[in-house]
């Protein structure tokens, strides 16, 4: 599946053909190095790991520096793509031409921190009503049954840490593709806050 | 940002600043029935501008048959062919809100007239 590194620059709107205001997200793509090639001879699987964002020599370890040597200056970031399904020598340069023909795309992202959050925000609990004399309000209810297990099931849902996960969003349209500023301009929203990364790839299921 | 910025100066129009709030102007709005494109004009008075950027507005406010209608155009859109303007008005204030409630010759807004020095 193509797939390439990018940067959420945040939302706008364009006025498509028709006149019509389409909310868009900025994806600003920079250059994409083919760092590696696995193969199922070596590795078990076929992938291809894409590097981008240029990192200072002063902020790397010569390991870390090491797997770049002879192909191109360190990069921040390292994904892997699996099943690539195109040919990428190792060096090779992608930029965002490489969507010019796809319509649809995922995008991959973490999502904007919560912080601790109750389980109506949460989950998605109902909660309880907000007046007439009602003692319940935001609580979670009842977590088990009664004296048989006498205990919470492992994995309950309550409160806690929300947000800073992995998300998938599928199925954006590509609005619009531009080389010269290499921008990707998706239709409708991404995870995550802007200027954090985010891994697109063409749309799985179309 | 400076890249959402170009983006959105691709697509706005400079020649939008010559109607202010409480002017009366006719919107020539472009509307696709089927295959065929024609041009409606709505007139009315210009109650306020909201928002910033590509995403700028205004409302467009006119009796129809004794109901009031308001419509609120995309300022750049480009379905908008053009705005004239039909009478200048007076006003003292950035939204006309409180034109809803008035009627008759209340509602109404006085020219303005520009003396020549």
């Amino acid at each position: 599946m193509l797939g390439l590194i990018g940067k959420k620059l945040g939302m706008t709107q364009v006025f498509d053909a028709e006149g019509r205001l389409t909310p868009v997200t900025v994806i600003k793509i920079e250059d994409n190095v083919v760092v590696e090639n696995r193969t199922v001879e070596k590795h078990g699987y076929n992938s291809c790991v894409l590097g981008s964002f240029d990192k200072k020599k002063s902020q790397t370890t010569k390991p870390y520096a090491g797997q770049f040597e002879d192909i191109c200056n360190p990069k921040k970031t390292l994904v892997e793509i699996r099943d690539f399904g195109q040919e990428a020598a190792v060096g090779d340069v992608l930029g965002v031409d490489l969507f010019k023909d796809v319509s649809f795309v995922d995008v991959v992202g973490t999502s904007k921190g919560k912080g601790f959050q109750g389980g109506m925000k949460r989950h998605g609990f109902a909660g309880g009503r907000a007046t007439h004399g009602s003692k319940f309000h935001r609580d979670i209810g009842g977590t088990a049954m009664s004296a048989s297990p006498s205990r919470t099931f492992k994995g309950h849902r309550m409160a806690g840490r929300m947000g800073t996960e992995r998300v998938t969003v599928q199925n954006l349209r590509i609005v619009r593709v531009d080389e010269e500023m290499k921008v990707l301009l998706v239709k409708g929203a991404i995870p995550g806050p802007a200027q954090s990364v985010v891994i697109v790839k063409k749309a799985k299921k179309k | 940002m400076d890249v959402i910025k170009a983006i959105e100066a691709e697509q706005m129009k400079d020649n939008m600043d010559h109607f202010h709030v409480g002017d009366t102007v006719k919107v020539y709005f472009k509307i696709k029935e089927g295959e065929k494109e024609r041009i409606q004009v709505y007139e009315g008075l210009v109650l306020c501008f909201n928002n910033g950027g590509i995403r700028r507005t205004f409302t467009v406010r006119k009796n129809s048959y004794g109901v009031g209608v308001e419509r609120i155009f995309p300022l750049h859109s480009p379905r908008i062919e053009k705005v004239d303007v039909v009478r200048r008005g007076r006003v003292r204030r950035a939204k006309l809100y409180y034109i809803r409630s008035k009627v008759g010759k209340a509602a109404k807004v006085p020219e303005l007239i520009i003396r020549k020095r």
